[in-house]
């Protein structure tokens, strides 16, 4: 059997740099815990060179259990940029709040690398180890705020809803290996190409059940019920963390295993998946609408989100495919934004989460709001930013391949969307009031993240060309 | 029916019923009591299906240390007549089970079998051939599980350490 070490490479460096993270964390004072932070950002610099470096190979390893392509690279890309702005926001934050800042540096990088895996797995036992290393991962940061109560309740609630979805995706696992009798997705793909009268009916059991729990992971309406209440009870940057990285990952693994190797189920997978992005998009944003508290209202909008992407996946083909790709991109810095601005507000371990927070804060902090101001234009869609150019392609994506209808509820749920975002921004800059100048976390490692996800914004929605080449090479990689 | 059949239904109607006492049963212990017989039951058909090792590990594992932990806690918690039943909830949890039962046993017992099924040999299921494809074709989602299990025991202690 082949061993090329090489596809291992961007996950070894992760999990390495987290190893390191854990075990130097023993061995030093309480106050040169910051050192871990900037070894963590070390390792994720060197990870996303190596990622660089290699982009454009393709290679296969441990009989292609594992593939290093453009896919897995894009997406590589995507983890470790929100896992650097996930530990440069919570450089503060984690000592405001008490969390212990090795393990949680650690527990960071360990998700990563379980992502990586994830966007890698070739293999849905491999894939499954990668989603485990994930959620395990992030149950335990969900509850690491300990004096919180919301935080310990919200990781109880993760955990148990993520163990019962965790059990559709391995009935459905195990139905799939039944009926192909490979767990390996190109040899799944070869038995499904191959000409023949019926598949065994279980085989769609099995597909129908991993979609239950792909839905789980993703948060598609009907299966969305976790989400508010553990993104309102993580501590914040965690929650960014979710909303971005862990998002993008369930999906990495649902274009690889269901767009590619089971597509010719295609036609079978078609109604299910429209219904659950129509349900999702709707819903999502309809409840959106009536949240009083701004965390909350980011969970419900990454409900949103997920809808729209599902286009993306029910569009399928090039465009369905680049463009659900292209919208990660362009979802991660507007949402991770947002989140890092609710991480602001944060008084001795306080959150301020609500919209009367937000008053005044245009002329307290011109910064900070004009960032959120733009992260909140974004996710609504408004040109020239990320989000409008995310958008136009998902949706074009769709009227491509045939699916005006999706197109068009798409378009109507992005304008009532504008109704809570614009409300955010009416909050900032139109009222008095809210929080105090001392209710900051003056960090500026904060700023930075927030600047950095301010700038992304901007630059995928006026300079879009070079991402969405890059989203289209890691498509036709999986050919 | 040749006797092999006859053994797997009476196995699996026993590991039926005890799942139904698991379930039905008010008393927390006799529940626990059922789930150990299940377990057992399980490890049984196991090893019935030439997988001696799985059985193995199954009593070792579940029927052994997992259940002295459901034990030990029942012990700590005494959640006896804390329990309450709700008839609401139990009805919609017996139509939702009933309903997937219905889609599932059509779908399960119709169609072909898988054309290339994996063929039992004589050694296969003992612990020299899981070692082998454990360390050969599957050696990578072996030492990716380490790195689960590592990640585990780290949150584990997080979440149970004693604050400051």
């Amino acid at each position: 059997m082949d061993a090329s070490l090489i596809p291992l490479l961007p996950g070894a460096q992760v999990l390495l740099t987290a190893l390191v993270v854990m075990l130097l964390d023993l061995f030093i004072d309480e106050h040169e815990r910051g050192l871990l932070a900037w070894i963590s950002l070390l390792g994720l610099a060197l990870c996303g060179a190596e990622a660089i470096l290699l982009w454009g190979s393709s290679e296969g390893t441990f009989g292609d259990t594992l593939l290093l392509d453009n896919f897995a690279l894009f997406f590589t890309q995507i983890f470790i940029a929100v896992a650097a702005l996930t530990v440069l926001s919570s450089m503060r934050y984690v000592r405001e709040t008490g969390i212990h800042e090795g393990e949680f540096y650690s527990l960071i990088l360990f998700a990563t690398t379980g992502m990586i895996v994830m966007a890698a797995a070739n293999d849905l036992m491999v894939f499954f180890l990668g989603l485990e290393t994930m959620s395990v991962a992030v149950y335990v940061l969900t509850g690491m705020w300990r004096s919180s109560a919301r935080s310990s309740e919200a990781a109880m609630k993760y955990f148990l809803m993520g163990a019962f979805a965790t059990g559709f995706l391995l009935y459905g696992i195990a139905l799939i290996y039944g009926a192909t009798g490979s767990t390996n997705l190109n040899q799944i793909s070869a038995y499904l190409l191959e000409p023949q009268g019926q598949w065994p009916p279980y085989l769609f059991v099995g597909g129908l059940l991993l979609l239950v729990g792909f839905g789980f992971k993703v948060g598609a309406v009907p299966f969305h019920f976790w989400i508010p209440d553990v993104y309102e009870g993580a501590p914040t940057p965690v929650t960014g963390f979710m909303a971005v990285a862990v998002k993008a990952a369930a999906f990495a693994a649902w274009a690889r295993i269901l767009m590619h190797e089971l597509s010719p189920l295609d036609s079978d997978w078609a109604l299910p998946l429209r219904v659950l992005a129509i349900a999702t998009m709707t819903i999502g944003n309809l409840l959106a609408i009536s949240q009083p508290s701004v965390k909350r209202m980011l969970a419900y909008s990454s409900i949103a989100h997920a809808g729209y992407l599902l286009i993306g996946i029910v569009a399928g083909e090039e465009w369905g495919s680049t463009s659900l790709l292209f919208y990660l991109a362009t979802y991660a810095p507007a949402t991770f934004g947002a989140f890092a601005v609710i991480t602001l507000l944060t008084e001795q371990d306080k959150p301020k989460e609500d919209y009367g927070h937000f008053a005044g804060l245009g002329f307290k902090r011109p910064f900070v709001a004009m960032a959120m101001s733009l992260f909140m234009l974004s996710l609504a869609g408004f040109p020239p930013l990320a989000g409008f150019t995310g958008k136009f392609h998902i949706f074009r994506s769709a009227i491509i391949a045939g699916h005006t209808d999706l197109a068009i509820i798409g378009v109507l749920n992005s304008l009532l969307s504008v109704i809570y975002y614009l409300r955010v921004i009416v909050m900032m800059y139109m009222n008095e009031g809210g929080v105090k100048g001392k209710s900051f976390i003056e960090s500026p490692y904060l700023y930075t993240a927030v600047g950095l996800a301010a700038a992304a914004t901007i630059y995928l929605g006026v300079l879009p060309m070079r991402t969405l080449e890059w989203s289209r090479s890691a498509f036709s990689s999986l050919f | 029916m040749n006797g092999a059949q006859v053994g797997f239904f009476i196995l699996a109607g026993l590991l039926i019923v005890s799942s139904l006492w698991v379930v039905f049963q008010r008393n927390v212990v006799h529940s626990a009591m059922a789930l150990v017989a299940a377990l057992f039951l399980v490890a049984i058909l196991f090893l019935t299906l030439n997988a001696p090792m799985v059985g193995v590990l199954q009593i070792l594992v579940y029927a052994g240390a997992i259940m002295v932990l459901f034990l030990f806690v029942i012990m700590f918690l005494n959640p006896i007549g804390l329990e309450q039943r709700r008839r609401l909830w139990w009805g919609f949890g017996a139509l939702a089970g009933l309903l997937l039962a219905g889609a599932l046993v059509p779908v399960l017992t119709n169609g072909d079998a898988p054309r290339d099924p994996v063929v039992a040999t004589e050694l296969f299921g003992g612990p020299e051939e899981l070692a082998r494809s454990l360390f050969t074709d599957f050696v990578l989602p072996f030492e990716i599980a380490s790195i689960l299990l590592l990640v585990a025991i780290v949150g584990a202690v997080v979440l149970a350490k004693r604050e400051p």
